[in-house]
């Protein structure tokens, strides 16, 4: 790794800290208290699934929503405010601008993850008393919701390099919300006919399929995930982020900043 | 070996948004910048100052031409470890306080950890703001961003300094103090770029200087030799109190103040002035040779109308 990368990576870190990225945290905590007290009193025998399924889904939003609003202005707003010329005036390549920025988002949002599952293990742990064997896969599900964020972050990078701000909200929140969907559009694919199937089967692979990254409803019914898909659905997750840090490096290398 | 070495640049935009027409903002510009030297590019506003500065920084590219900078290609990273650049209207990363900033570029320029401290400490001190560094840049007026601009652009020792508009935003101390920089980096070998439209500094500082205008260069030369070109002028004081008919076809601007009148002319015109002012007995108070400026040959490169809204001195 380029020894500029950590650089540039903990300076993404510590905009996000100053600019109060982390409050976030106090509206998930009192969400998760709320919960907890509420489940407690209303749900009779499914207050671990309630709170996990609730917990795991908040998390998952939360991330995505900073995610992508942060990570459309990576490089659009160190354009827009001229701090970027600064920065590719010195020994720094732009691959490596665009590969820091996108781990110091990353990293953002695991710590992010790290206080928001502390919370909801918490929760989880006032409404049985006592953690169970079980509660070890809520673990795994955070996982796979820290590799959706990875290929969130991309796309969202991806999409900054090119086009402005809303916009690259839209493109990212429609492919976060398509993908959330991939398995049903596979499916139509699958029923489909001549170029309509081409069309669908090609869309259904092209977007980020974040469906078998959520192993939420499973792991809140006590279900084991399994070391294989963990090790599948690891290897889909870098390979699409990849990709799409790739198309996002392509377009910044020969973008002129005016 | 030339500092910088400007091979044709050029640069045309793309305007418009459905029909998209050429817009040239940089016509292949040829200039040499030698080392050791300090270069003003002049030109009014939107001339092509900026743009140069950006092709030559790798921020955009050119549509045809190349440039070398000492020795190296736009882009090559080891070049960029050995300049300087001070963007114009300079903003920073707000959230930061003016030493975690230049610490940031220090790693971002290479600068060894056990050097990083001193220097940051150092270069606060030399732009004249030793006692800020732990204050937020959001809280920084604009002559102390700009101040802050400077410091990150000599931070890392480089050989070659670009400056874009570095007087912008300062009081008139401040500008005294960037000139002496200026003058300091020269003399410790330095090579010093820098766009301006005020044409004062550039007289003040400049070893040679370049004008340019819409996109195009017009003059490139030591600031003695451009002004040599221009036609010297004189100032002839008389007595009177109003000015003959065979002098106003002489002079045409002539001044009556009091009981004197002034007269500037070419200095062709000297003596036949003076001899018809002799001729009608008129006393003749002072004959003063008028120092060329810089202004007067920017003046004469550009159209008057447009040097007028575009130059300050």
């Amino acid at each position: 790794m380029s020894s500029r990368i950590p650089y540039i990576a903990s300076n993404t870190f510590r905009e996000a800290v100053r600019d109060r990225v982390l409050y976030n945290l106090i509206a998930f905590a009192v969400l998760m208290c709320g919960a907890a007290i509420l489940v407690g009193q209303i749900s009779i025998g499914i207050e671990r699934l309630v709170v996990i399924n609730l917990g795991l889904t908040a998390v998952s939003l939360f991330g995505v929503v900073i995610a992508i609003f942060i990570g459309i202005g990576l490089v659009s707003k160190e354009i827009e405010k001229r701090t970027l010329y600064t920065v590719l005036s010195r020994p720094v390549q732009r691959w490596e601008f665009i590969v820091g920025k996108f781990f110091g988002l990353a990293g953002t949002l695991v710590v992010n993850t790290f206080f928001m599952a502390i919370a909801v293990f918490l929760a989880l742990l006032y409404v049985s008393q006592r953690f169970q064997a079980a509660d070890l896969w809520v673990l795994a599900a955070l996982y796979f919701i820290i590799l959706q964020f990875l290929i969130i972050t991309a796309l969202a990078l991806f999409f900054s390099s090119f086009s402005s701000p809303l916009l690259s909200a839209v493109f990212a929140f429609s492919l976060f919300v398509i993908g959330s969907f991939a398995e049903d559009l596979r499916g139509f694919a699958a029923m489909a006919q001549g170029a309509t199937r081409w069309l669908a089967t090609g869309a259904a692979y092209l977007v980020p399929n974040f469906s078998s990254l959520n192993v939420i409803s499973s792991v809140a019914h006590g279900q084991a995930v399994a070391a294989r898909l963990i090790a599948s659905e690891t290897a889909y997750a870098i390979v699409y982020a990849a990709m799409a840090l790739c198309g996002a490096v392509l377009i910044f290398e020969r973008r002129n900043l005016k | 070996m030339a500092a910088i070495e400007i091979l044709g640049l050029t640069k045309t935009y793309q305007v418009g948004f459905w029909r998209k027409r050429p817009k040239c903002a940089l016509r292949p510009l040829h200039l040499n910048v030698e080392e050791g030297e300090i270069f003003g590019f002049l030109g009014p506003n939107g001339a092509g100052k900026t743009t140069t500065l950006k092709l030559l920084m790798g921020l955009v590219y050119p549509t045809a031409g190349s440039a070398r900078i000492l020795g190296c290609e736009v882009n090559d990273p080891r070049m960029k470890a050995q300049i300087g650049f001070l963007p114009e209207q300079p903003y920073f990363y707000d959230y930061l306080t003016a030493t975690e900033l230049l610490t940031y570029y220090a790693q971002l320029s290479g600068m060894a950890a056990r050097d990083r401290e001193r220097q940051v400490s150092e270069v606060l001190g030399r732009v004249g703001l030793p006692d800020v560094g732990g204050m937020q840049l959001r809280k920084f007026s604009k002559g102390m961003l700009q101040r802050v601009g400077i410091a990150q652009a000599i931070l890392h020792n480089p050989r070659l300094l670009f400056f874009d508009e570095p007087m912008s935003g300062l009081d008139p101390i401040g500008r005294r103090d960037v000139r002496d920089l200026m003058e300091e980096l020269k003399n410790a070998g330095k090579t010093v770029f820098f766009s301006t439209h005020i044409l004062s500094d550039a007289e003040a500082l400049c070893d040679r200087v370049a004008i340019i205008h819409q996109g195009e260069l017009r003059g490139v030369g030591a600031v003695a030799d451009l002004t040599s070109s221009v036609e010297s002028k004189v100032e002839v004081i008389w007595r009177g109190n109003s000015v003959p008919a065979n002098v106003k076809t002489l002079a045409a601007n002539c001044h009556v103040t009091g009981e004197t009148v002034r007269a500037v002319v070419p200095e062709t015109s000297q003596e036949v002035l003076i001899d018809a002012l002799r001729r009608d007995r008129l006393r003749i108070v002072s004959v003063t040779p008028i120092r060329t400026s810089l202004e007067e040959y920017f003046v004469q490169k550009l159209k008057p109308s447009e040097a007028a809204a575009g130059v300050r001195s």
